[in-house]
């Protein structure tokens, strides 16, 4: 802790965005891709996939619902992205380990 | 008859629903392989948990949970009881991570405790640490057969394969995905597998109320059914707890089921506990729970009502209910699913399950592994090999114990409703082990001898219960008391904790206790005060105060109890 004002000169080159690596962007591609599937699924999926065994299309409304939530999840990481601080992560891994900090 | 029944049902799945599922286990391993070469510092950053956003571990924080066991457990017991199930939330699971969140979690973080096994062993030594590991290792041999046997029927339903078949695919596909790294990247599919579970249980839920005729159409059918208008209130829920007495009954509830089994599950399980304290700061933390139990108090309307749609619209589950029968209550979600899905939801229902089972048995075997090699074969068998060793012995363990839960499954498939073997289960293990450890953690004066014996005893006073009772222990209960269903193992875990007290109680007093300065950071009272507490906490937010945000939920959920009162 007491290096802490040492390292934050260090930190600022080596902080990132976690990029496609941040959870939301996972979270979003594979909403995605089921959304895709459902819409498809819904509009050209015959009988037992657009009307199903009740009223309505739920494949087609489910599958826009994600599509929509998906977009959303994207949006959020893309205006609030996760900034990775390479050096704390470092840090913290040779504490865990017991070894000295790199730094 | 039943046994035909069971095996007779099928769901029509085509290649959009399996197309579906192939997607989910192309994320999982995919992830899994990634988080074994850390390709990238940022899946590292999130996998070591550092600094991950609230809502991130809120919600990897309940997903652990919302397993098989709570999805099939809870509508089985939706379709069973009805509405009294909500008391697992609402009395249960809620203000126990409420509580975990508001006073546990500061003496965890501020201790040096990381694992129960680990606080049995410097807070009572060598007797209460092997007690403590070989049940924790039974248990979770018994838990993994409950998730195995929950697998092998989706297999089996799908494809049509007899349930010994079955069981060894399912334990062929959980070993495949333990070796490949499914648990190393377990945060991450956590929370993924909350949202694909989410995505199909909200609108199986919404199109099942519309084919009722909402609300109002299922309170109905369900005042019309066997069950009749009790399974439209909570309380007393004389027919859960299967007391008579309606005051016995909710005595049961709060005291066996909201105290005992819950706060004991919550705050002994150190699986999720240390996914909260990987957190930066206490107050972070504490948070964890807090944010976690707002979707938990949501979960029911998610699993029982689909559960209670199931009982009065599928005639597999509503005929036998109706005529006295024996309905096949584990499967309700499943008929529902067969019968209200189109294809392509109906693989998002799957995968979903998939997921959550597969995730649910890794984890069991993975901590019986750990305790395995660790703390039982490393620290009583063997001891002073390379590690090298220890990791071949974890594998063989890992191995043998997916062959074991093969066996656990097969007995667990005996039970018609399984959150009745579960939670008789949970009191076997947890409920003497949440006693040992409050008061191991309040009562500084608690010496060694007692924390094993109160552990043995109160282990075996629940066992006594279930043999006593009609059915706890399916064939081996004798029927002495007039106990069955749930309100058996609520007796069960309230004897254990009771028993478990009292021979604490009194075996310490003629024992010697351990010197005060060898218990720092592991009693209450012996541990520094600005150790569990925020120095920053003043400045933070309003919602991002661990008080405020848990006297909100608490409010909500006293409201969500008055409703369904």
């Amino acid at each position: 802790m007491t290096d802490d004002t040492t390292d934050t000169t260090d930190s600022t080159e080596t902080k990132h965005t976690a990029g496609a690596f941040d959870i939301r962007t996972f979270i979003a591609a594979l909403m995605g891709i089921y959304g895709v599937i459902l819409v498809l699924a819904g509009i050209f999926g015959g009988a037992r996939a657009t009307a199903g065994p009740v009223d309505g299309n739920p494949n087609l409304i489910v599958g826009i619902s994600l599509l929509l939530f998906a977009g959303g999840m994207q949006a959020w990481a893309v205006i609030r992205p996760t900034v990775v601080d390479e050096a704390a992560l470092a840090r913290d891994k040779a504490e865990q380990e017991g070894k000295p900090p790199p730094h | 008859m039943v046994v035909l029944a069971a095996t007779d049902l099928r769901l029509d799945t085509n290649w959009v629903d399996f197309l579906i599922i192939a997607t989910y286990f192309v994320f999982v391993l995919g992830i899994g392989v990634m988080a074994r070469r850390s390709v990238s510092s940022s899946l590292d950053f999130f996998l070591s948990g550092r600094s991950l956003p609230a809502w991130v571990t809120g919600l990897a924080f309940i997903s652990a949970n919302l397993g098989a066991v709570e999805i099939i457990g809870m509508s089985a017991n939706g379709a069973n009881y009805g509405i009294p199930t909500v008391h697992y939330f609402w009395v249960g699971a809620v203000p126990a991570m409420l509580f975990l969140g508001v006073v546990m979690m500061p003496f965890y973080y501020g201790s040096k405790v990381r694992s129960v096994p680990e606080f049995m062993r410097r807070r009572f030594g060598t007797g209460a640490h092997l007690v403590n590991a070989l049940s924790f290792a039974l248990a979770q041999l018994l838990i993994a057969g409950i998730n195995l046997y929950l697998l092998a029927n989706i297999v089996e339903v799908i494809l049509g394969w007899r349930l010994w078949i079955s069981l060894i695919v399912a334990a062929a596909i959980v070993l495949t995905y333990t070796t490949l790294g499914g648990l190393s990247a377990a945060i991450y599919n956590e929370v993924l597998q909350f949202f694909v579970i989410v995505a199909a249980l909200l609108p199986l839920t919404i199109i099942g109320l519309n084919k009722v005729g909402g609300w109002s159409g299922l309170q109905d059918k369900v005042a019309a059914s066997a069950g009749g208008a009790e399974q439209l209130s909570s309380w007393p829920g004389t027919a859960l707890t299967g007391f008579s007495s309606p005051f016995w009954s909710v005595v049961g509830i709060v005291f066996g089921l909201g105290f005992v089994l819950s706060f004991g599950y919550w705050t002994t399980n150190f699986v999720e506990v240390q996914r909260a304290m990987a957190s930066n700061s206490i107050s972070a933390a504490q948070r964890a729970p807090i944010i976690g139990s707002f979707p938990k108090m949501f979960v029911p309307f998610m699993v029982i009502f689909p559960g209670m749609i199931a009982a009065v619209i599928v005639t597999e589950i509503s005929k036998p209910k109706n005529n006295g029968g024996t309905p096949d209550y584990n499967n309700a979600l499943l008929y529902l699913i067969r019968d209200l899905l189109p294809n392509g939801m109906l693989g998002l229902a799957i995968a979903g399950l998939l997921a959550s089972f597969m995730a649910g048995m890794a984890a069991n075997i993975s901590a019986f592994n750990t305790v395995f090699s660790y703390d039982l074969w490393q620290t009583y068998v063997i001891k002073d090999k390379e590690d090298h060793y220890y990791l071949t012995v974890g594998r063989v363990a890992t191995v043998a114990a997916t062959l074991i839960a093969i066996g656990t499954a097969t007995f667990a498939a005996s039970y018609t409703n399984i959150m009745n073997y579960l939670q008789t289960l949970f009191g076997f293990f947890n409920a003497p082990l949440f006693a040992t450890f409050i008061l191991g953690m309040f009562w500084k004066r608690m010496t060694a001898t007692a924390g094993w014996a109160g552990l043995v005893s109160g282990t075996l006073a629940a066992v006594l219960v279930g043999i006593a009772s009609e059915d706890a222990l399916g064939t081996l209960s004798q029927g002495w008391l007039s106990l069955s269903g749930q309100g058996a193992s609520f007796v069960a875990a309230g004897a254990a904790f009771v028993v478990d007290i009292l021979v604490s109680a009194a075996v310490t007093m003629v024992t010697r206790p351990r010197k005060e300065s060898e218990l720092r950071g592991l009693v209450y009272s012996l541990t520094p005060k600005q150790d569990f507490h925020d120095e920053n906490e003043g400045e933070l937010p309003w919602w991002q105060k661990p008080n405020i945000l848990a006297s909100i939920a608490l409010v909500m959920v006293i409201g969500l109890n008055l409703i369904f009162w």
